[in-house]
Protein backbone atom coordinates (compact mmCIF):
# COMPACT_ATOMS: atom_id res chain seq x y z
CA UNK A 1 0.00 0.00 0.00
CA UNK A 2 1.27 3.60 -1.05
CA UNK A 3 1.86 6.33 1.42
CA UNK A 4 -0.71 8.86 1.23
CA UNK A 5 0.79 12.06 2.48
CA UNK A 6 -1.51 13.91 4.97
CA UNK A 7 -2.46 17.71 4.94
CA UNK A 8 -1.04 20.04 6.91
CA UNK A 9 -3.58 22.66 8.94
CA UNK A 10 -3.14 24.96 11.53
CA UNK A 11 -2.76 24.25 15.24
CA UNK A 12 -6.38 26.11 15.86
CA UNK A 13 -9.04 28.26 13.79
CA UNK A 14 -10.64 31.65 14.99
CA UNK A 15 -12.85 34.20 13.53
CA UNK A 16 -10.63 36.99 12.05
CA UNK A 17 -13.42 39.33 10.46
CA UNK A 18 -16.89 40.15 10.16
CA UNK A 19 -18.98 41.79 7.85
CA UNK A 20 -22.91 42.85 7.53
CA UNK A 21 -24.94 43.77 4.60
CA UNK A 22 -28.48 44.91 6.10
CA UNK A 23 -30.94 46.33 3.09
CA UNK A 24 -31.66 50.33 2.40
CA UNK A 25 -35.40 49.58 3.28
CA UNK A 26 -36.52 49.63 6.82
CA UNK A 27 -39.73 48.47 7.46
CA UNK A 28 -41.40 49.52 10.41
CA UNK A 29 -44.51 47.66 11.87
CA UNK A 30 -47.09 49.97 10.38
CA UNK A 31 -46.35 48.42 7.16
CA UNK A 32 -47.20 44.97 8.43
CA UNK A 33 -50.78 45.63 9.92
CA UNK A 34 -51.75 46.76 6.54
CA UNK A 35 -51.59 43.29 5.96
CA UNK A 36 -52.75 41.39 9.49
CA UNK A 37 -55.09 42.48 11.80
CA UNK A 38 -52.50 42.73 14.75
CA UNK A 39 -50.71 45.88 16.34
CA UNK A 40 -47.61 47.20 17.06
CA UNK A 41 -47.81 46.85 20.77
CA UNK A 42 -48.98 43.66 20.03
CA UNK A 43 -45.52 43.28 17.79
CA UNK A 44 -43.30 45.00 20.21
CA UNK A 45 -44.35 42.88 23.54
CA UNK A 46 -44.40 39.65 21.82
CA UNK A 47 -41.25 39.42 19.61
CA UNK A 48 -39.18 42.69 20.40
CA UNK A 49 -39.47 43.35 16.18
CA UNK A 50 -40.12 47.68 15.65
CA UNK A 51 -38.38 47.69 12.10
CA UNK A 52 -37.01 45.04 10.02
CA UNK A 53 -35.12 45.35 6.03
CA UNK A 54 -36.45 44.07 2.97
CA UNK A 55 -34.75 43.58 -0.03
CA UNK A 56 -35.08 45.41 -2.85
CA UNK A 57 -34.96 43.91 -6.28
CA UNK A 58 -30.83 45.39 -6.72
CA UNK A 59 -30.31 43.69 -3.18
CA UNK A 60 -29.98 39.78 -4.58
CA UNK A 61 -28.82 36.77 -2.03
CA UNK A 62 -25.23 37.07 -4.15
CA UNK A 63 -25.40 40.62 -3.98
CA UNK A 64 -25.95 41.13 -0.34
CA UNK A 65 -23.36 38.30 0.48
CA UNK A 66 -20.79 40.09 -1.57
CA UNK A 67 -21.03 43.22 0.29
CA UNK A 68 -21.13 41.95 3.59
CA UNK A 69 -18.44 39.21 2.83
CA UNK A 70 -16.16 41.70 1.47
CA UNK A 71 -16.18 43.57 5.10
CA UNK A 72 -14.97 40.64 6.78
CA UNK A 73 -12.48 40.31 4.10
CA UNK A 74 -11.27 43.67 4.74
CA UNK A 75 -12.22 43.51 8.43
CA UNK A 76 -9.41 40.34 8.69
CA UNK A 77 -6.81 41.41 7.15
CA UNK A 78 -6.17 39.10 4.14
CA UNK A 79 -7.21 39.15 0.46
CA UNK A 80 -9.69 37.90 -1.76
CA UNK A 81 -7.49 35.48 -3.33
CA UNK A 82 -6.25 34.28 0.24
CA UNK A 83 -9.93 32.72 0.88
CA UNK A 84 -9.58 29.11 0.06
CA UNK A 85 -13.61 28.06 -0.09
CA UNK A 86 -16.51 29.54 0.86
CA UNK A 87 -19.47 28.30 2.42
CA UNK A 88 -22.96 29.88 2.20
CA UNK A 89 -25.69 29.40 4.25
CA UNK A 90 -29.18 30.13 3.00
CA UNK A 91 -33.07 28.82 2.71
CA UNK A 92 -33.99 31.80 0.23
CA UNK A 93 -31.69 31.77 -2.93
CA UNK A 94 -34.18 30.29 -5.67
CA UNK A 95 -31.64 28.82 -8.01
CA UNK A 96 -30.96 25.97 -6.46
CA UNK A 97 -28.31 25.26 -9.35
CA UNK A 98 -25.55 26.18 -9.58
CA UNK A 99 -24.55 27.00 -5.50
CA UNK A 100 -25.00 30.74 -4.97
CA UNK A 101 -21.52 30.34 -3.52
CA UNK A 102 -19.31 30.03 -6.90
CA UNK A 103 -21.08 33.12 -7.74
CA UNK A 104 -19.86 34.76 -4.53
CA UNK A 105 -16.49 33.58 -4.70
CA UNK A 106 -16.11 34.97 -8.24
CA UNK A 107 -17.43 38.28 -7.73
CA UNK A 108 -15.28 38.48 -4.66
CA UNK A 109 -12.29 37.97 -6.55
CA UNK A 110 -10.97 35.13 -4.78
CA UNK A 111 -8.62 32.43 -6.74
CA UNK A 112 -11.00 29.39 -7.71
CA UNK A 113 -11.80 28.92 -3.93
CA UNK A 114 -13.79 25.82 -3.31
CA UNK A 115 -17.20 27.40 -2.74
CA UNK A 116 -20.67 25.75 -1.59
CA UNK A 117 -24.35 26.03 -0.36
CA UNK A 118 -25.63 24.24 3.12
CA UNK A 119 -28.46 24.24 4.00
CA UNK A 120 -29.45 24.71 7.73
CA UNK A 121 -31.73 26.84 8.85
CA UNK A 122 -31.31 29.69 11.72
CA UNK A 123 -28.55 27.02 12.52
CA UNK A 124 -26.57 27.98 9.12
CA UNK A 125 -24.34 30.11 10.88
CA UNK A 126 -23.01 27.24 13.54
CA UNK A 127 -22.60 24.62 10.70
CA UNK A 128 -20.97 26.55 8.58
CA UNK A 129 -18.54 27.66 11.14
CA UNK A 130 -18.01 24.22 12.45
CA UNK A 131 -17.24 23.02 8.78
CA UNK A 132 -14.72 26.16 8.33
CA UNK A 133 -12.96 25.17 11.72
CA UNK A 134 -12.43 21.80 10.38
CA UNK A 135 -10.98 22.90 6.63
CA UNK A 136 -8.56 25.64 8.87
CA UNK A 137 -7.39 23.24 11.41
CA UNK A 138 -7.53 20.02 9.18
CA UNK A 139 -5.33 21.86 6.02
CA UNK A 140 -7.73 21.98 3.28
CA UNK A 141 -8.35 25.87 3.66
CA UNK A 142 -6.06 28.39 4.78
CA UNK A 143 -8.85 31.31 5.34
CA UNK A 144 -12.61 30.20 4.67
CA UNK A 145 -15.59 32.77 4.14
CA UNK A 146 -18.61 31.76 6.01
CA UNK A 147 -21.65 33.61 4.84
CA UNK A 148 -25.44 33.46 6.25
CA UNK A 149 -27.83 35.33 3.97
CA UNK A 150 -31.20 35.38 3.73
CA UNK A 151 -33.90 37.10 1.37
CA UNK A 152 -36.45 36.07 3.70
CA UNK A 153 -39.20 38.20 2.81
CA UNK A 154 -39.40 36.59 -0.16
CA UNK A 155 -41.09 33.69 1.37
CA UNK A 156 -43.44 35.71 4.05
CA UNK A 157 -46.84 35.03 3.40
CA UNK A 158 -47.90 38.70 4.64
CA UNK A 159 -51.42 37.62 5.47
CA UNK A 160 -50.03 34.65 7.78
CA UNK A 161 -50.40 36.74 12.05
CA UNK A 162 -47.93 34.51 13.01
CA UNK A 163 -45.42 35.08 10.75
CA UNK A 164 -45.65 38.41 8.87
CA UNK A 165 -43.96 40.63 11.81
CA UNK A 166 -41.03 38.04 11.86
CA UNK A 167 -38.80 38.02 9.08
CA UNK A 168 -36.32 40.15 8.05
CA UNK A 169 -33.47 40.00 4.79
CA UNK A 170 -29.60 40.37 5.24
CA UNK A 171 -26.10 39.14 4.86
CA UNK A 172 -23.72 38.27 7.54
CA UNK A 173 -20.48 37.18 7.02
CA UNK A 174 -17.16 36.09 8.73
CA UNK A 175 -13.82 35.16 7.39
CA UNK A 176 -12.48 31.77 9.40
CA UNK A 177 -8.72 31.43 9.61
CA UNK A 178 -5.78 29.92 11.75
CA UNK A 179 -4.82 30.53 15.30
CA UNK A 180 -2.01 29.64 17.32
CA UNK A 181 -4.76 29.42 20.49
CA UNK A 182 -7.98 27.69 20.64
CA UNK A 183 -10.91 30.30 19.70
CA UNK A 184 -13.64 28.48 18.46
CA UNK A 185 -14.80 26.42 21.13
CA UNK A 186 -16.69 22.63 20.47
CA UNK A 187 -19.85 22.78 18.49
CA UNK A 188 -22.53 21.18 20.43
CA UNK A 189 -25.01 20.44 17.72
CA UNK A 190 -27.87 17.75 16.02
CA UNK A 191 -30.82 17.57 14.56
CA UNK A 192 -34.54 16.90 15.77
CA UNK A 193 -36.42 15.74 12.39
CA UNK A 194 -39.10 14.52 14.64
CA UNK A 195 -40.27 17.99 15.07
CA UNK A 196 -39.80 18.85 10.85
CA UNK A 197 -43.53 19.85 10.83
CA UNK A 198 -43.33 22.88 13.23
CA UNK A 199 -41.16 25.10 10.78
CA UNK A 200 -41.40 24.04 7.16
CA UNK A 201 -42.71 25.35 3.69
CA UNK A 202 -45.82 25.70 3.15
CA UNK A 203 -45.83 23.73 -0.48
CA UNK A 204 -43.23 22.24 -1.87
CA UNK A 205 -41.81 23.71 -5.39
CA UNK A 206 -42.79 20.62 -7.41
CA UNK A 207 -45.89 20.78 -6.06
CA UNK A 208 -46.73 24.36 -6.33
CA UNK A 209 -45.19 24.06 -9.56
CA UNK A 210 -46.88 20.75 -11.54
CA UNK A 211 -48.66 18.94 -8.87
CA UNK A 212 -52.49 18.81 -7.68
CA UNK A 213 -52.59 21.77 -7.00
CA UNK A 214 -56.33 21.82 -5.70
CA UNK A 215 -56.60 22.56 -2.06
CA UNK A 216 -53.60 24.84 -1.86
CA UNK A 217 -54.14 27.92 0.00
CA UNK A 218 -55.10 30.86 -2.17
CA UNK A 219 -54.72 34.62 -1.02
CA UNK A 220 -56.88 37.30 -0.87
CA UNK A 221 -57.94 37.48 -4.51
CA UNK A 222 -57.88 34.43 -5.50
CA UNK A 223 -54.62 33.12 -6.71
CA UNK A 224 -52.67 30.45 -4.77
CA UNK A 225 -49.64 31.74 -2.33
CA UNK A 226 -46.79 31.82 -3.23
CA UNK A 227 -44.88 29.17 -0.79
CA UNK A 228 -43.71 30.52 2.35
CA UNK A 229 -42.58 29.87 5.87
CA UNK A 230 -45.00 28.51 8.18
CA UNK A 231 -44.97 27.61 12.06
CA UNK A 232 -46.07 26.42 15.00
CA UNK A 233 -45.45 29.33 16.87
CA UNK A 234 -46.47 28.29 20.71
CA UNK A 235 -44.30 24.86 19.82
CA UNK A 236 -41.01 25.85 18.71
CA UNK A 237 -41.41 28.98 21.31
CA UNK A 238 -41.58 25.94 24.09
CA UNK A 239 -38.66 23.99 22.41
CA UNK A 240 -36.38 27.26 22.31
CA UNK A 241 -36.84 28.16 25.82
CA UNK A 242 -36.72 24.79 27.13
CA UNK A 243 -34.17 22.73 24.84
CA UNK A 244 -32.16 25.50 23.84
CA UNK A 245 -31.25 26.78 26.56
CA UNK A 246 -29.53 23.72 28.03
CA UNK A 247 -27.64 23.30 24.52
CA UNK A 248 -26.03 26.68 25.23
CA UNK A 249 -25.04 25.52 28.56
CA UNK A 250 -23.40 22.46 26.98
CA UNK A 251 -21.35 24.55 24.39
CA UNK A 252 -20.18 26.57 28.00
CA UNK A 253 -19.45 23.52 29.73
CA UNK A 254 -17.53 22.26 26.81
CA UNK A 255 -15.30 25.13 25.99
CA UNK A 256 -14.77 25.02 29.99
CA UNK A 257 -15.84 28.91 30.39
CA UNK A 258 -19.15 29.64 32.98
CA UNK A 259 -21.30 32.13 32.66
CA UNK A 260 -19.10 34.26 34.94
CA UNK A 261 -16.35 33.94 32.03
CA UNK A 262 -18.43 35.39 29.42
CA UNK A 263 -18.84 39.03 28.09
CA UNK A 264 -21.10 38.34 25.06
CA UNK A 265 -24.48 36.23 24.36
CA UNK A 266 -24.84 36.17 20.75
CA UNK A 267 -28.37 33.59 20.08
CA UNK A 268 -30.01 33.42 17.03
CA UNK A 269 -32.28 36.46 16.64
CA UNK A 270 -35.88 34.37 16.83
CA UNK A 271 -37.81 36.63 19.14
CA UNK A 272 -36.70 38.66 22.28
CA UNK A 273 -38.68 36.72 24.63
CA UNK A 274 -37.04 33.66 23.52
CA UNK A 275 -33.33 35.72 24.29
CA UNK A 276 -35.09 37.31 27.49
CA UNK A 277 -36.00 33.39 29.03
CA UNK A 278 -32.59 31.88 27.76
CA UNK A 279 -30.57 34.86 29.26
CA UNK A 280 -32.67 33.98 32.44
CA UNK A 281 -32.14 30.13 32.49
CA UNK A 282 -28.63 30.64 32.01
CA UNK A 283 -28.28 32.80 34.92
CA UNK A 284 -26.03 35.19 32.51
CA UNK A 285 -24.58 37.98 34.85
CA UNK A 286 -25.45 41.36 34.38
CA UNK A 287 -21.63 41.78 33.06
CA UNK A 288 -22.73 39.77 30.16
CA UNK A 289 -23.39 41.81 26.94
CA UNK A 290 -26.79 40.01 25.44
CA UNK A 291 -27.35 40.51 21.29
CA UNK A 292 -30.63 41.77 20.92
CA UNK A 293 -30.13 43.28 17.11
CA UNK A 294 -33.95 41.30 16.28
CA UNK A 295 -35.79 45.18 17.34
CA UNK A 296 -34.18 46.75 14.52
CA UNK A 297 -33.37 43.67 11.96
CA UNK A 298 -36.33 41.01 12.15
CA UNK A 299 -35.59 37.13 12.45
CA UNK A 300 -32.67 36.99 9.50
CA UNK A 301 -32.21 32.97 9.68
CA UNK A 302 -28.85 32.14 8.69
CA UNK A 303 -27.70 35.66 8.78
CA UNK A 304 -28.75 37.10 12.52
CA UNK A 305 -25.91 36.08 14.41
CA UNK A 306 -23.07 37.61 12.23
CA UNK A 307 -25.14 40.49 11.68
CA UNK A 308 -25.52 40.97 15.70
CA UNK A 309 -21.84 40.06 16.27
CA UNK A 310 -20.70 42.91 13.41
CA UNK A 311 -23.30 45.50 14.98
CA UNK A 312 -22.45 44.72 18.79
CA UNK A 313 -18.71 45.36 17.70
CA UNK A 314 -19.41 48.44 15.37
CA UNK A 315 -20.93 50.30 18.28
CA UNK A 316 -18.30 49.05 20.84
CA UNK A 317 -21.22 46.83 23.26
CA UNK A 318 -18.63 44.24 22.48
CA UNK A 319 -14.55 44.35 21.32
CA UNK A 320 -11.94 42.25 19.78
CA UNK A 321 -10.39 39.55 22.11
CA UNK A 322 -14.18 39.16 24.35
CA UNK A 323 -15.56 35.24 25.04
CA UNK A 324 -19.07 35.19 23.02
CA UNK A 325 -21.20 31.94 23.44
CA UNK A 326 -23.27 32.21 20.39
CA UNK A 327 -26.57 29.69 19.67
CA UNK A 328 -28.56 28.98 16.54
CA UNK A 329 -31.77 26.93 16.01
CA UNK A 330 -34.51 26.68 13.80
CA UNK A 331 -35.96 24.75 10.90
CA UNK A 332 -35.14 21.28 11.25
CA UNK A 333 -35.37 21.21 13.70
CA UNK A 334 -31.84 22.08 14.04
CA UNK A 335 -29.44 23.41 16.51
CA UNK A 336 -25.64 24.36 17.16
CA UNK A 337 -24.22 26.12 19.53
CA UNK A 338 -19.90 27.22 20.42
CA UNK A 339 -18.15 29.71 21.70
CA UNK A 340 -15.98 32.16 20.18
CA UNK A 341 -13.14 34.84 20.92
CA UNK A 342 -14.69 37.88 18.85
CA UNK A 343 -12.73 39.02 15.62
CA UNK B 1 -44.93 11.48 45.71
CA UNK B 2 -47.93 13.40 44.59
CA UNK B 3 -48.20 17.18 44.98
CA UNK B 4 -51.50 18.31 47.10
CA UNK B 5 -53.39 20.98 46.01
CA UNK B 6 -52.34 23.27 48.35
CA UNK B 7 -48.97 22.62 47.07
CA UNK B 8 -49.39 22.79 43.24
CA UNK B 9 -50.51 26.58 43.91
CA UNK B 10 -47.73 27.21 46.11
CA UNK B 11 -45.73 26.14 43.51
CA UNK B 12 -47.82 28.04 40.27
CA UNK B 13 -47.22 31.19 42.18
CA UNK B 14 -43.64 31.01 43.25
CA UNK B 15 -42.95 29.81 38.99
CA UNK B 16 -45.29 33.01 37.88
CA UNK B 17 -43.59 34.79 40.84
CA UNK B 18 -40.27 34.10 38.55
CA UNK B 19 -41.67 34.50 35.30
CA UNK B 20 -43.94 37.48 35.51
CA UNK B 21 -43.26 39.37 38.94
CA UNK B 22 -45.96 39.09 40.18
CA UNK B 23 -46.11 38.69 44.17
CA UNK B 24 -46.39 35.08 45.40
CA UNK B 25 -50.06 36.10 47.52
CA UNK B 26 -51.90 37.09 44.22
CA UNK B 27 -51.96 33.62 42.58
CA UNK B 28 -54.86 32.34 43.98
CA UNK B 29 -57.12 29.58 42.16
CA UNK B 30 -59.06 32.00 40.68
CA UNK B 31 -57.28 34.34 39.07
CA UNK B 32 -56.95 34.53 35.64
CA UNK B 33 -53.49 34.05 34.23
CA UNK B 34 -53.73 36.68 31.30
CA UNK B 35 -56.28 39.02 32.78
CA UNK B 36 -55.03 38.83 36.44
CA UNK B 37 -51.45 38.14 36.73
CA UNK B 38 -49.81 39.66 33.31
CA UNK B 39 -48.86 36.23 32.12
CA UNK B 40 -49.49 36.51 28.34
CA UNK B 41 -49.63 33.28 25.67
CA UNK B 42 -45.77 33.27 25.77
CA UNK B 43 -45.08 33.62 29.55
CA UNK B 44 -47.70 30.99 29.28
CA UNK B 45 -45.26 28.45 27.48
CA UNK B 46 -42.53 29.28 30.15
CA UNK B 47 -45.16 28.35 33.40
CA UNK B 48 -46.24 25.39 31.77
CA UNK B 49 -42.34 24.13 31.13
CA UNK B 50 -41.53 25.12 34.76
CA UNK B 51 -44.55 23.77 36.12
CA UNK B 52 -43.53 19.93 34.24
CA UNK B 53 -40.32 19.97 35.51
CA UNK B 54 -41.76 20.55 39.31
CA UNK B 55 -44.92 18.82 39.13
CA UNK B 56 -43.61 15.40 36.69
CA UNK B 57 -46.35 16.15 34.31
CA UNK B 58 -46.85 16.35 30.65
CA UNK B 59 -49.12 19.46 29.31
CA UNK B 60 -48.82 19.49 25.50
CA UNK B 61 -49.44 22.78 23.92
CA UNK B 62 -53.08 22.12 22.60
CA UNK B 63 -53.89 21.21 26.32
CA UNK B 64 -52.35 24.40 27.05
CA UNK B 65 -55.00 26.92 25.94
CA UNK B 66 -57.43 25.42 28.30
CA UNK B 67 -55.66 26.55 31.20
CA UNK B 68 -57.28 29.60 31.71
CA UNK B 69 -56.97 30.33 35.63
CA UNK B 70 -54.82 28.87 38.09
CA UNK B 71 -57.60 26.30 39.38
CA UNK B 72 -57.26 25.49 35.38
CA UNK B 73 -53.83 24.82 36.19
CA UNK B 74 -54.17 23.52 39.47
CA UNK B 75 -56.75 20.71 38.25
CA UNK B 76 -54.57 19.67 35.69
CA UNK B 77 -51.50 18.97 37.40
CA UNK B 78 -53.66 17.07 39.97
CA UNK B 79 -55.21 14.80 37.51
CA UNK B 80 -52.43 14.34 35.28
CA UNK B 81 -49.20 13.92 37.98
CA UNK B 82 -47.39 11.13 37.44
C1 LIG C 1 -44.94 33.86 16.64
C2 LIG C 1 -45.23 34.13 18.10
C3 LIG C 1 -44.72 35.52 18.49
C4 LIG C 1 -46.74 34.07 18.32
O1 LIG C 1 -47.07 34.23 19.65
P1 LIG C 1 -48.10 33.21 20.36
O2 LIG C 1 -48.29 33.67 21.71
O3 LIG C 1 -47.58 31.84 20.16
O4 LIG C 1 -49.39 33.44 19.47
P2 LIG C 1 -50.71 32.59 19.45
O5 LIG C 1 -50.94 32.20 18.05
O6 LIG C 1 -50.71 31.52 20.48
O7 LIG C 1 -51.78 33.65 19.84
C5 LIG C 1 -51.89 34.21 21.14
C6 LIG C 1 -52.90 35.32 21.09
O8 LIG C 1 -52.40 36.41 20.28
C7 LIG C 1 -53.25 36.62 19.15
N1 LIG C 1 -52.41 36.85 17.99
C8 LIG C 1 -51.75 35.94 17.23
N2 LIG C 1 -51.05 36.55 16.28
C9 LIG C 1 -51.25 37.86 16.43
C10 LIG C 1 -50.79 39.00 15.75
N3 LIG C 1 -49.95 38.93 14.72
N4 LIG C 1 -51.20 40.21 16.20
C11 LIG C 1 -52.04 40.34 17.24
N5 LIG C 1 -52.50 39.27 17.94
C12 LIG C 1 -52.11 38.06 17.53
C13 LIG C 1 -54.06 35.37 19.01
O9 LIG C 1 -55.28 35.63 18.39
C14 LIG C 1 -54.21 34.93 20.44
O10 LIG C 1 -55.22 35.71 21.05
P3 LIG C 1 -56.28 35.07 22.08
O11 LIG C 1 -55.46 34.50 23.19
O12 LIG C 1 -57.11 36.20 22.46
O13 LIG C 1 -56.98 34.02 21.27
C15 LIG C 1 -44.52 33.11 18.98
O14 LIG C 1 -45.19 31.89 18.95
C16 LIG C 1 -43.07 32.89 18.62
O15 LIG C 1 -42.30 33.80 18.43
N6 LIG C 1 -42.63 31.62 18.56
C17 LIG C 1 -41.31 31.29 18.23
C18 LIG C 1 -41.16 31.32 16.76
C19 LIG C 1 -39.76 31.45 16.29
O16 LIG C 1 -38.93 31.99 16.93
N7 LIG C 1 -39.53 30.92 15.10
C20 LIG C 1 -38.33 31.00 14.41
C21 LIG C 1 -37.35 30.06 14.96
S1 LIG C 1 -35.99 30.07 13.89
Amino acid sequence: MSKIKPSKGAPYARILGVGGYRPTRVVPNEVILETIDSSDEWIRSRSGIETRHWAGPEETVAAMSVEAAGKAIADAGISAEQVGAVVVSTVSHFSQTPAVATEIADKLGTDKAAAFDISAGCAGFGYGLTLAKGMVVEGSAEYVLVIGVERLSDLTDLEDRATAFLFGDGAGAVVVGPSKEPAIGPTVWGSEGDKSETIKQTIPWDRFHFGDRSGLPVDSQGNIKFPAITQEGQAVFRWAVFEMAKVAQQALDAAGISADDLDVFIPHQANVRIIDSMVKTLKLPEHVTVARDIRTTGNTSAASIPLAMERLLATGEAKSGDTALVIGFGAGLVYAATVVTLP
Amino acid sequence: MAATQEEIVEGLAEIVNEIAGIPVEDVQLDKSFTDDLDVDSLSMVEVVVAAEERFDVKIPDEDVKNLKTVGDATDYILKHQA
